[in-house]
């Protein structure tokens, strides 16, 4: 497998510029939105009548746009994740195992702690990104020392990682006296703060850490030594070798970062919103975000807004399927018609290059 | 220990090995062409799904399992023209593509599921293949035995090494693939149309992985459930990196998740006192365990996940 190839027709999401990497998704959604509209007029739906319900559920009220919001948080984190390690040459496909492991500690942690004001979240946090970075970390080292290619490794890791999960909220961690697969309530000291309410939507203090880590990692990106020599090992391993640097630490480090951003999403999430872990709590969040990644131009400021409109689509599908009937699932082909309208488009682009 | 040893050394539990191989030897024989000729296919997950689901809704619906194989071949073929427009004509990157693909069969299956079958209180069961009887096979010792309740799918999967091994070895559509997929350079100067080898070295993976998943619904449980293949696609992947590339070490391959499916779900029966999680996940760890201790990269064809470029 030649993952060199991978990176480099990557490169065509590539986009070092915000307002390209802003442009990208919509455009990509738009080419989604307009072939899923001939599935809803099959159904004999009017699909403006259906897509108007989907953007009101998702931004027509305060109260939905504080949901979209709350997708918004985990879309980031895990788009974030898979942004990292791509700009290290490589494809983190484990953000899903990484944030159910990640969610799994953080609420083991908050359950077992009895500390005072804040600390009992900020220590399952921690803890919980400790653990999901190692759990990526695994897929880094086997790639770098026995050259397994890490993304059939991170996806196997995901299915792990799941039931591994499940098996917990199902013995140890399992509520007393309750049949259903959940962890008991995570105690109030333990939540994360709320930084806005609104009548029963709480929004939490996670979405300021997407913020910062996203302007973090654009900075270290383009503006540090460290941000050079990441960039640098995906773009040529020989060279970086060459030039110095330990290529294989840095991929291991980008890695185990990369895992612990994803476990917040699992973490916050559990910490600021359900307040239990419960089985298969958020499936599909940490394949998202490949989407939100790739939609996003690879870049973190365009993973944000990649994130929240796939937040959007996801929060407003919703309204759409009580008012029209048109099934939730349908978010996915929506997403799928987009990354392949870019491949393609892009494609043919190189091809005309090409040509001419 | 006992209750253990007693479970698997009976002829249902080789049955059981036999049915749990089948989705994965179909998709894992069928990805060797593909591989073989450069052409990676990490969207076998994607088209096992489809191809379990829509053998379910016409056996369903036209209470027609044989019907529904016919079908499930025509999609597979479809399939596998739409990941070879996207690898070969287009030059896009072929695990992007794929993973584009996974989405696009995990959300289309969903939604037709529900569009067309609705939510039900009972899982709707479709008619599924009948068991075949072999005069000949069904009369060897023990092979006859754990051959006796298999539908065809199980047939065709258990000759599709023997066929495949034959195929790569004897004909010169064999030794086309492999030209292609070494060096498409050599093969294009020799005559060779890289381009159609590799679309019908694709299209044959797209049928396969489409029958594979037609073993999990027509060919197995007989109903369909979202996102049923749960990796068996990654896994069947898995296999072919792990067979090297060739028929019989992909069958191996396949037999030893095979073994340790039908080995977790003997544990189940059991009913010994551990989470069917710890069970469930066995397949995964298995197949992990197989891809750190067994080299790989080595075998793999040269021009593996290259795009064939023609230059004047």
């Amino acid at each position: 497998m030649s993952n060199r190839k991978l990176i480099s027709f990557l490169r065509i999401f590539e986009k070092d510029s915000v307002i390209e990497s802003v442009i990208t998704p919509i455009i990509g959604l738009i080419v989604g939105l307009l072939i899923v509209a001939i599935i809803i007029l099959l159904q004999g739906v009017n699909p403006i009548t259906a897509y108007q319900e989907l953007i009101f559920g998702a931004i027509g009220t305060k109260i939905n746009l504080f949901s979209t919001l709350l997708k918004f948080i985990p879309l980031s984190f895990t788009g974030l994740a898979v942004t990292l390690a791509y700009r290290a040459g490589v494809f983190n496909i484990g953000a899903e195992g990484q944030l159910y492991i990640g969610a799994l500690v953080a609420t083991w942690v908050a359950i077992k702690v009895n500390l005072p004001f804040y600390l009992p979240s900020l220590l399952a946090l921690i803890s919980g990104t400790i653990v999901g970075g190692f759990f990526a970390f695994i897929p880094a080292y086997l790639k770098v020392e026995k050259g397994i290619n890490e993304v059939l490794t991170t996806i196997l890791m995901n299915y792990v990682g799941i039931n591994i999960m499940g098996f917990s909220v199902n013995s140890f961690l399992m509520e007393k006296g309750q049949t259903a697969p959940q962890s008991p309530l995570i105690e109030r000291s333990a939540h994360l703060p709320i930084i806005a309410k609104l009548e029963g939507v709480h929004l939490h203090i996670g979405i300021v850490l997407v913020f910062v880590i996203a302007f973090l990692m654009h900075d270290i990106f383009w503006n540090t030594t460290w941000g050079f020599e990441i960039r640098s090992v995906s773009i040529n391993i020989e060279a970086s070798k060459y030039g110095g640097i330990n290529v294989k630490k840095v991929i291991m480090i980008v890695m185990f970062v990369s895992g612990a951003i994803a476990s917040l999403a699992g973490s916050t999430e559990v910490l600021g919103v359900q307040h239990r872990l419960m089985e298969n709590f958020m499936i599909g969040y940490g394949y998202d975000g490949i989407t939100v990644a790739l939609l996003g131009g690879l870049n973190p400021l365009g993973v944000l807004v990649a994130a929240f409109f796939l937040g959007a689509l996801r929060n407003g599908a919703y309204s759409m399927q009580i008012a029209t009937g048109i099934p939730i699932s349908i978010i996915y082909v929506v997403q799928a018609f987009a990354i392949l309208s870019i491949i393609s488009a892009s494609a043919l682009y190189k091809k005309f290059l090409a040509e001419n | 220990m006992i209750d253990i040893l007693l479970a698997i050394l009976n002829i249902s539990f080789l049955q059981a090995i036999v049915n749990m191989s089948t989705p994965l030897l179909l998709a894992a024989i069928g990805d060797i062409y593909s591989e073989r000729a450069g052409v990676l296919n990490i969207g076998l997950e994607g088209m096992m799904l489809i191809g379990a689901f829509s053998s379910f809704v016409i056996s369903y619906h036209f209470n027609n399992p044989y019907m529904a194989l016919i079908v499930t071949i025509i999609i597979g073929f479809g399939l596998g023209i739409f990941h070879a427009f996207f690898t070969v004509t287009l030059k896009a990157d072929q695990v992007i593509t794929a993973l584009g693909e996974n989405i696009l069969a995990l959300g289309l299956t969903s939604t037709l599921y529900r569009i067309i079958i609705g939510v039900t209180e009972i899982q709707p069961e479709c008619p599924g293949l009948p068991v075949l009887y072999i005069p000949v096979i069904n009369r060897i010792p023990v092979v006859g035995d754990i051959m006796s309740g298999s539908n065809i799918l199980v047939y065709i999967a258990f000759l599709m090494p023997i066929i495949t091994y034959i195929i790569f070895e004897y004909t010169s559509f064999g030794l086309s693939i492999k030209a292609v997929g070494e060096n498409p350079k050599a093969a294009d100067s020799l005559g060779i149309n890289v381009n159609v080898i590799r679309y019908i070295a694709v299209i044959i993976s797209g049928i396969f992985a489409a029958l594979g998943g037609a073993s999990l619904t027509i060919g197995g449980l007989k109903y369909f459930f979202d996102n049923m293949t749960a990796g068996r696609g990654f896994i069947a992947f898995a296999a072919v990196i792990f067979g090297r590339y060739t028929p019989l070490g992909v069958f191996v391959g396949t037999l030893l998740f095979g073994v340790s499916d039908a080995f977790q779900l003997r544990l189940q029966t059991l009913g010994i006192q551990l989470p069917y999680h710890i069970f469930t996940s066995i397949p995964y760890i298995v197949t992990l365990l197989v891809m750190i201790f067994s080299r790989q990269t080595s075998f793999s064809p040269k021009a593996l996940g290259k795009a064939y470029v023609r230059s004047s």
